[in-house]
C-alpha cells in the first residue's frame, strides 16, 4: 500500500517536472488565468444571448488581433458586481442599471471603473405575441388586459391570467405592477431565461396567446415578434419605491464596467474594451447565430467580424 | 447523486453496518407490541387539545423570526470589510489564497503534460490499480473529452476535483480518525454527518459565497464540505468495526495504541477508507457541476451556460465528459477498494515504474511535437445533431398526440389535479395538525426520538417565516416520489427477477445518476413546460435509478431457500412476489423511500430554474440579486426539511445499527 502511494506520488512528481516554467505566476485571481504565459483577460457574460454575443466577439478580437487568451465566466448580473470589484473578473459589458452597486464600488470603494456605453439601449417591457395582437388590437393597452385573464389562464396560474417572468437575477417590478394595477394576473417565474424563451417558443408554435416579461434587445423576437403592452408612462422617478411602482419600465444605455486595476494596468486589452461599442442590431445578428442557428459563440463572431470590419477596426488601440 | 451510487453500486454501506439487534428489556418489549395503539392514542388526544386550543390556519406570524434584516446586515458588513477586516486579511484571504494556488497548480501541471500525457496518465493510473479494462475505458473516456471539444473545460474540472477532493479526503479521514477513535467525538459527530448527508447540495453554495464570494475558492470550499461527511463516516465506521479478536491480540503482543492503530486498526479499515475515497469522488464531482452557479468554471460552466441559449446538445456535449470522469473515477476507486485484499504482489514497485515511465515518455512526445492542446480539427460537434432530436421530439410529442394528449397536456393534468390539491391540501392544513402527522409518521417508521427530530426540523421551517413556500416544495417532493416509488419499484421487482434486464439497464441506471442534474432541466422544459410539473420530472428521473438499485439488491437479498419452500408450497410467481419477497424486502424497500426523499429533494430544489418556485426559486434568487438573506432563509428552511423528510423516512432499525 506504502509503496503504491509513493509510487504513484512520483508518477505525479515526475509529470509536474515536464511543465515547470511554463507558466508565470500573477496576481490574477482566477486559478485558470494566464496559462501557458499568455495574457488573459476574464469576461463577465450573463446569461443572456445578447451578452454572450458581446462577449463572443470581444473575445474573437482580443485572442485574434491583440493576442489574448480570454475566459469567461457565467455570473448573474448582481453578483458579477462582487467579483468585478475583487477582479475575479475583469470587465462586464452590458450592465442593466444597478444604483445601488455602482454606488458602492464605482463611487465609495473605487474598486470599479466605468467604461462607457455599449451602444445599445435596452427596454424591459410587457408583450405579447404579434399574432394574438393582431387579431385583438385592445390587448396592448394594460387597462383592457383583465377582459383576457381567462384566455391567459394555465394550470400554473391558478384561477387567474399568466404574466410569464423570467430569470429570478433580471430586474423586475412585476409582483408590484400587478398588484399596483389591480389586475386579474399572477406572475409565474420561470426561474431562468432559457425556461422563459422554451416556454414562449412552445406557445408560439400553437399560435396560443400569453403575456410575457421581455426585454429589447433581444433575439427572439426575429423567431415570435411581439408587440408591446403599453403600460402607465414611464417619468423619472415613479420606479423608486419598489413596492409602489405603477408605470412602465425606463429606456436604458447599457454600460460597460471595468476592474479599477484592470482599467489602469490592462494595457491594450483594457483599452480595446472600453472602445467596444456597437449597435443593436450587430448584436442581434450575433445573438442570433448563437441561439437560434446554433453556431458556437465563436464561429459566430468570426462571421460577424469578417463582414464588419470598419466597425471593429476603430476599436482597437491605436 | 452520490449518496446512491455509492450504497448501492460500490457495495452497500446500510448493509455492512448491520449487527446484531440489541436485547430488549420486557416492559420496552410490551411496548413495543402495544406500539401503533399508543401512538393512535396519542394522536387522538393531541388532535383534541390542539382543536381547542390552537384553532386552525397558517403558522402565526407571532411564532416567526425575521431575520432578513441582520442578514442583510452582516452580508453588506462582508462586503464592506472583505478588503480590510483582519479575520478577512489574515484567515479567510489565506484560504482563498491556498485554494487558487492549489488549483493553479494542478491546472498547469494538466496543461503541461498535455493532453496525450494526461491521457496516458489516466490509462496507465487505471491499468496498475484496476486492470486494462479500466485502463482502456479511462482512455477511452479522456479521448471522448477531447473529441467533443471540451479538453480544457474538462482539465478546469479536474483540477478543481483534484484540490477539493484531497481536501475533503483528509479533512474527512482526520474527522473520521476523531470520531472512530473517540466515543464522545463519535456521538456528537454523527448527527450532525448524518444531517449533511441529505442536505441538497444548493443549501450549500450560500454561505460559502456571503464569506469568500463568487469564484472557484468559494466553489472548491462547497466542493469540500459537500464531499467530506461521507469520507469521516466511513472511516469512523472502519475504524469502529475492527475485530474485537484481533485487537485483543494486538494488545496482548504489547502494541501500544499506535502501533494497533497502524498496524492493525487502519489496515483492517482499508477497504471502509478506499470507499470513503470513492463515495467523496463521487460527491465532489456533482458539486462541481452545481457549483458553477457560483463561479466553479469548467465543465459545469459550460451546461450553465449552454442552457442559457436553451442549448440541449451544447449542455450535453459538457455533460458527458462529467458522466465520463464519474465513470472513471468511480470504476478505478472501486476496483482498488476490491484489490486490497488481495495483498501486494512483488511486481508491484516495478508496474509502477513502467508505468511513471511511460507518462512522462508520452508527454514529452507530445510536447516536442507541439501538441499540448488537443487539435481542434479532432473535435466532432455533437450539438446540432442532438439538438435536432430534441427538437424533432418536442414537436411531436409537445400536444397533440392523439388519444394519449401531449407531454404539455400531461404537466397541466398533472399540475391540476395532483400538485394543486396536495399542495393546497397542506397547506390549508391548520399548521400543528402538519406537526401532528409528521410526529406520528416518523413514529410509526422509526423511533420517539427521529420523530422528535422530525417535529422539531418542521417546526424550524414556520419560525423561520418559510411555512407556506416548503409546504409547496413539500407537496411536489410527495408528488415525485410518489411517483418514482411506483416506476422504481416496479422495475426494480422486474429487474431481480430478470438477470438479463438488470444488465441492460446497469449502464442506463449508471449514466443517469451520474448526469449533472442541470442536464436534466431544459429537456423536461421543452417536453413539460415550465412550471412544477418539470421540476417533478425532472427529479423522477434523478431519484428513479437509487430506488430501483435497491429494490433490486433488496429483492435479491431474499433467502433462496425461503422461495424455494415457498414455491414447493405451490405458491404462485404473484403469491411468492406478494407474500414471500416484498415483505422480507422491507427494509431495503424501506431505504429505497429514503434515498427517493432525499435525491427528490435535492433536484425539487434545483427545480427552482424551472419554474419550480418555492423554496428553490428563493434560492436562486438570492444567488442571482446577491439578496444573500433571502437565499440564506431559504436554504435554512430547506435543510430542516430534508432534515424532517429523512428522519420521517428513517426506519427504526437504522438508528441501532449504525450506533
Amino acid at each position: 500500500m506504502r509503496s503504491r502511494t509513493i509510487a504513484a506520488a512520483a508518477a505525479f512528481g515526475l509529470l509536474a517536472l515536464t511543465g515547470c516554467g511554463a507558466a508565470d505566476m500573477t496576481k490574477q485571481s482566477s486559478p485558470y488565468a494566464d496559462a501557458h504565459g499568455a495574457k488573459t483577460v476574464t469576461l463577465s457574460v450573463q446569461s443572456w444571448v445578447g451578452a454572450q454575443a458581446n462577449a463572443a466577439v470581444a473575445q474573437y478580437l482580443l485572442k485574434h488581433e491583440l493576442g489574448y487568451r480570454v475566459d469567461t465566466v457565467q455570473i448573474d448580473e448582481v453578483p458579477a458586481w462582487d467579483a468585478l470589484s475583487q477582479g475575479r473578473v475583469d470587465a462586464i459589458l452590458e450592465d442593466w442599471g444597478h444604483p445601488e452597486q455602482e454606488q458602492r464600488y464605482v463611487a465609495d470603494k473605487k474598486t470599479i471603473a466605468p467604461g462607457g456605453e455599449l451602444g445599445v439601449t435596452g427596454h424591459i417591457g410587457w408583450f405579447v405575441p404579434k399574432y394574438f395582437a393582431d387579431t385583438n388590437p385592445d390587448v396592448t393597452d394594460w387597462k383592457n388586459l383583465d377582459k383576457y385573464a381567462d384566455r391567459l389562464r394555465t394550470a400554473e396560474s391558478g384561477g387567474k391570467g399568466q404574466l410569464l417572468d423570467g430569470s429570478p437575477s433580471y430586474v423586475t417590478n412585476d409582483k408590484a405592477l400587478v398588484k399596483n394595477l389591480g389586475l386579474d394576473y399572477q406572475v409565474v417565474f420561470s426561474g431562468s431565461e432559457a425556461a422563459q424563451i422554451t416556454q414562449i417558443k412552445q406557445f408560439a408554435k400553437e399560435k396560443k396567446p400569453f403575456l410575457t416579461y421581455w426585454y429589447k434587445p433581444q433575439w427572439l423576437f426575429e423567431q415570435v415578434p411581439m408587440t408591446e403592452v403599453k403600460l402607465p408612462a414611464y417619468e423619472e422617478g415613479c420606479d423608486a419605491d419598489p413596492e409602489k411602482v405603477a408605470c412602465a419600465y425606463p429606456h436604458t444605455p447599457l454600460r460597460k464596467f471595468l476592474n479599477a486595476r484592470f482599467a489602469d494596468a490592462g494595457g491594450p486589452a483594457a483599452e480595446f474594451l472600453k472602445n467596444f461599442h456597437w449597435t443593436t442590431g450587430d448584436q442581434n445578428e450575433v445573438a442570433l447565430m448563437i441561439a437560434d442557428q446554433k453556431l458556437s459563440p465563436e464561429q459566430a463572431a468570426e462571421r460577424w467580424v469578417t463582414k464588419n470590419e470598419s466597425t471593429w477596426r476603430a476599436w482597437l488601440p491605436k | 447523486m452520490s449518496i446512491s451510487t455509492a450504497t448501492t453500486g460500490s457495495g452497500s454501506t446500510a448493509g455492512t453496518e448491520a449487527g446484531a439487534p440489541p436485547l430488549r428489556t420486557r416492559p420496552r418489549d410490551t411496548l413495543a407490541r402495544h406500539r401503533t395503539a399508543l401512538i393512535a392514542g396519542a394522536a387522538l388526544l393531541a388532535l383534541l387539545l390542539g382543536a381547542l386550543l390552537l384553532g386552525g390556519g397558517t403558522w402565526p406570524a407571532r411564532l416567526a423570526v425575521d431575520l432578513s434584516g441582520p442578514l442583510g446586515h452582516a452580508s453588506d458588513w462582508i462586503i464592506d470589510n472583505r478588503d480590510s477586516h483582519p479575520l478577512f486579511l489574515y484567515f479567510f484571504g489565506h484560504i482563498s489564497n491556498a485554494v487558487v494556488l492549489s488549483v493553479r497548480a494542478v491546472y498547469l501541471v494538466l496543461l503541461a503534460a498535455g493532453w496525450a500525457g494526461v491521457t496516458a496518465a489516466a490509462g496507465l493510473v487505471a491499468w496498475r490499480v484496476a486492470g486494462i479494462r479500466a485502463a482502456l475505458t479511462a482512455v477511452a473516456a479522456f479521448a471522448v473529452c477531447g473529441v467533443l471539444g471540451m479538453w480544457v473545460p474538462t482539465m478546469q474540472t479536474l483540477a478543481l476535483m483534484a484540490v477539493a477532493v484531497t481536501a475533503s479526503v483528509l479533512l474527512g479521514a482526520l474527522l473520521g480518525l476523531a470520531a472512530g477513535l473517540s466515543d464522545r467525538v463519535h456521538r456528537a459527530l454523527r448527527p450532525v454527518l448524518d444531517t449533511m448527508q441529505v442536505l441538497p447540495a444548493f443549501a450549500y453554495l450560500l454561505p460559502v459565497v456571503l464569506v469568500f464570494g463568487i469564484g472557484v475558492p468559494a466553489a472548491v470550499l462547497a466542493t469540500v464540505v459537500y464531499a467530506a461527511p461521507p469520507m469521516a463516516r466511513l472511516t469512523a465506521l472502519g475504524l469502529r468495526g475492527a475485530d474485537a479478536g484481533v485487537m485483543e491480540a494486538a494488545a496482548s503482543l504489547g502494541a501500544t495504541g499506535r502501533q494497533r492503530l497502524l498496524t492493525a486498526r487502519l489496515p483492517l479499515a482499508r477497504k471502509e477508507l478506499l470507499l470513503g475515497v470513492n463515495q467523496s469522488i463521487m460527491m465532489a464531482l456533482s458539486m462541481a457541476v452545481i457549483a458553477s452557479v457560483i463561479g466553479a468554471g469548467g465543465l459545469g460552466d459550460r451546461v450553465y451556460q449552454a442552457l442559457a441559449s436553451v442549448d440541449v446538445g451544447a449542455a450535453l456535449a459538457a455533460g458527458v465528459p462529467v458522466v465520463l470522469l464519474a465513470v472513471v473515477l468511480d470504476r478505478v476507486t472501486a476496483a482498488a477498494g476490491e484489490r486490497i485484499g488481495a495483498g501486494p504482489s512483488r511486481r508491484t514497485g516495478r508496474g509502477w515504474a513502467v508505468a511513471a515511465a511511460g507518462t512522462v515518455a508520452v508527454a514529452l512526445v507530445g510536447r516536442y511535437t507541439g501538441r499540448l492542446s488537443w487539435p481542434d480539427a479532432w473535435t466532432v460537434d455533437i450539438a446540432a445533431s442532438v439538438n435536432r432530436v430534441v427538437d424533432w421530439m418536442t414537436a411531436h410529442l409537445y400536444s397533440g398526440v392523439p388519444v394519449v394528449g401531449g407531454t404539455a397536456d400531461w404537466a397541466a393534468r398533472f399540475t391540476t389535479w395532483v400538485l394543486d390539491p396536495v399542495r393546497d391540501g397542506l397547506q390549508w392544513l391548520p399548521w400543528w395538525i402538519v406537526l401532528l402527522l409528521v410526529a406520528v409518521l416518523a413514529q410509526l417508521i422509526g423511533t420517539w426520538r427521529t420523530a422528535l427530530t422530525a417535529v422539531l426540523a418542521m417546526a424550524a421551517i414556520g419560525v423561520l417565516g418559510k411555512w407556506d413556500p416548503a409546504l409547496d416544495t413539500l407537496s411536489q417532493v410527495l408528488a415525485a416520489v410518489a411517483v418514482t416509488l411506483l416506476a422504481g419499484v416496479a422495475t426494480g421487482v422486474a429487474a431481480a427477477r430478470s438477470p438479463r434486464l438488470e444488465r441492460l439497464l446497469r449502464p442506463v441506471l449508471d449514466v443517469f445518476q451520474t448526469m449533472p442534474q442541470f442536464v436534466y432541466l431544459i429537456p423536461v422544459v421543452a417536453l413539460f413546460g415550465v412550471g412544477r410539473a418539470p421540476a417533478v420530472a425532472a427529479a423522477v428521473v434523478y431519484a428513479l435509478p437509487a430506488v430501483v438499485r435497491i429494490t433490486t439488491q433488496g429483492m435479491r437479498a431474499v433467502d433462496p431457500v425461503v422461495l424455494e419452500s415457498s414455491r414447493s408450497l405451490g405458491a404462485t410467481g404473484w403469491q411468492q412476489l406478494r407474500q414471500v419477497q416484498l415483505p422480507l424486502a422491507r427494509p431495503a424497500l424501506l431505504l429505497a423511500v429514503n434515498q427517493g426523499v432525499v435525491l427528490v429533494l435535492a433536484v425539487v430544489i434545483i427545480g427552482g430554474l424551472v419554474g419550480g418556485g418555492a423554496l428553490g426559486y428563493d434560492v436562486v434568487f438570492g444567488l442571482a440579486q446577491g439578496d444573500l438573506a433571502t437565499g440564506l432563509v431559504a436554504g435554512a428552511a430547506i435543510v430542516c426539511l430534508g432534515l424532517m423528510l429523512d428522519r420521517v423516512t428513517q426506519p427504526a432499525g437504522k438508528e441501532t445499527r449504525d450506533a
